[in-house]
């Protein structure tokens, strides 16, 4: 069942389009990888899709339902939550508050403010530290906790492994992989190709704000999502 | 013994300035909106509760609870239809939207209600005037702790409010990333406008205490709204306590300077606002300012 549908999607930074006409689909339970070099237009893409972004044409339907009018706040009770780029924690609030904000308007679901800490055993000694004081590593951690807190039916995460240690960045993708076993939703926004390719059930890559490759991680090689990625085989002929 | 009346006095009049500067403190902090109607707002809450108080004949504490739910329903209208417009316009817009308002209001209470002053004293009957003899030279005004305990009870409750409640959380998530918040449901125009409500709230309060205390007219707005600002500068901005303690150290500052000389009693004050904001702790506030503004 399709649970996103992302239409000709265009959004602009003032007059510069940073999405063109963008077309996506995310089927319930799959887990699909954004590609691209910096500037491919990822991230406003997924800010759109969560209303932080506003659309300048096209549409977002999510289960049915156009939400491409809707702001931010009524998307997340339809069930989208964003894992926003650089974390943007409440820096002032402890960890507790920066989830039990999200969790106050949440819709009915399983992940409470228990369910969340017991999934991410890290924060629990880290409840009452105020969020700014935290590591990059559990800053990152908590983002993914205080969207979950929302009980998203589509979690969207834009690039988690931004700025952390390779260690961190293991820890975060654990709590990742932990999520999608257990049947998550995902679109994923990352930078590492191989990484994205390993978690992934399909790969979109984005080039200049274009869609320029489609396919399923299984039946494409790295070379390919390469070629697409940096558009060695659009100079090379198709323009 | 007049040294000590001087500062007991002070000490209730601040309780009077740090309710009219916790509104302001909160627009402040939520919404980096400094209010400069919000003297204004107080002195038609002020008239507000005059007309109830005349038209029916009733004392201007009961009257206050028919005007304040109005003024809640006004501020959170306010914030709706004009400033939520004027703060998409960037970090100025406000400043002199609110300016205008504050032109408008005084205009239009001078347009129905003539340039007269007022009290709301009379009517409030022997809470206005009556006192505890403590000693000789020092009484404790029944009006004078009936403000400071309700400033104490407004701030104190803000403060619970802020720290242990969803609305409170929200609201400090919304103060410093607006943005944000909407990712997580929060929407922030509603916690924008809710915030603006009390804030117009505290200021009825303040300005119908401000009545029954003294006087007021049209022209009253803007030197309250100078007492409320350097109530919050003196106690720091973003700390509802320290409001309280800025409103009572301005409330000191000005009775003891009325003991040196009644003209002195003003100025007094002016000189302990702009000591503190020439102190390393202005100095820490323009500091934050500028971070603040880097960050956004």
């Amino acid at each position: 069942m399709t649970l996103l549908t992302v239409d000709s999607l265009v959004a602009r930074h003032g007059l510069l389009p940073a999405v063109r006409e963008v077309s996506v689909s995310v089927a319930d339970g799959e887990v699909l990888a954004l590609v691209g070099a910096n500037g491919a237009g990822k991230s406003t893409l997924l800010r759109t899709i969560a209303g932080a972004h506003p659309a300048s044409g096209g549409r977002v339907v999510l289960d049915g339902e156009d939400i491409t009018g809707l702001p931010a706040h009524q998307r997340v009770a339809r069930g989208l939550a964003l894992v926003p780029e650089g974390r943007k924690l409440f820096p002032e609030l402890t960890v507790e508050e920066n989830l039990l904000v999200a969790g106050g308007r949440a819709r009915p679901g399983p992940w409470t403010l228990d369910a969340v800490l017991g999934a991410f055993p890290m924060l629990q000694p880290l409840r009452r530290r105020r969020a700014a004081t935290l590591s990059g590593g559990e800053q990152q951690a908590t983002a993914i906790a205080r969207a979950l807190m929302t009980n998203p039916r589509l979690l969207l995460v834009d690039e988690v492994s931004l700025g952390l240690s390779p260690h961190a960045v293991e820890t975060v993708y654990g709590c990742l992989r932990a999520l999608i076993r257990d049947g998550a939703t995902v679109v994923l926004v990352e930078q590492d190709l191989a990484r994205a390719l390993t978690v992934a059930g399909r790969v979109v890559c984005l080039l200049e704000g274009r869609v320029v490759l489609r396919a399923e991680t299984s039946g494409v090689t790295r070379e390919q999502v390469t070629e697409a990625y940096f558009g060695l085989s659009r100079s090379g002929g198709a323009g | 013994m007049s040294v000590v009346n001087a500062i007991v006095q002070g000490i209730l009049l601040g309780g009077l300035y740090a309710l009219f500067a916790c509104g302001l403190s909160l627009m402040f902090g939520v919404m980096r909106i400094i209010n400069l109607a919000h003297g204004d707002i107080a002195v038609l809450g002020a008239f507000g509760v005059w007309v109830v108080t005349t038209q029916l004949g009733i004392s201007p504490l009961v009257a206050l609870l028919i005007a304040l739910p109005v003024m809640l329903a006004l501020g959170y209208g306010l914030q709706v239809t004009l400033l939520a417009r004027s703060l998409k316009a960037g970090e100025l817009t406000p400043l002199l939207t609110t300016f205008g308002l504050a032109i408008v209001i005084q205009n239009a209470l001078l347009q129905i209600f003539s340039p007269d002053v007022r009290s709301l004293g009379a009517a409030t009957g022997r809470l206005s005037i009556g006192s505890w003899r403590i000693a000789d030279r020092l009484a404790v005004p029944y009006l004078g702790i009936l403000v400071l305990v309700l400033a104490v009870a407004v701030l104190g409750g803000l403060q619970l409010m802020l720290a242990r409640t969803r609305f409170g959380r929200e609201m400090r998530a919304t103060a410093q990333d607006p943005d944000t918040a909407g990712l997580v449901g929060v929407p922030a125009p509603a916690v924008y406008a809710q915030a603006t409500a009390i804030a117009v709230g505290t200021a009825t309060l303040a300005g119908v205490f401000l009545g029954i205390h003294a006087s007021f007219a049209p022209s009253s707005g803007p030197t309250q709204l100078i007492f409320a600002f350097e109530a919050v500068v003196i106690g720091g901005l973003g700390s509802l306590w320290g409001t309280l303690v800025g409103g009572i150290v301005l409330g000191i500052a000005q009775t003891l300077g009325a003991l040196i000389d009644p003209q002195y009693s003003i100025l007094a004050g002016h000189i302990v606002f702009l000591v503190v904001l020439a102190s390393p702790r202005g100095q820490l506030l323009w500091r934050r300012r500028a971070a603040g503004s880097v960050a956004a």
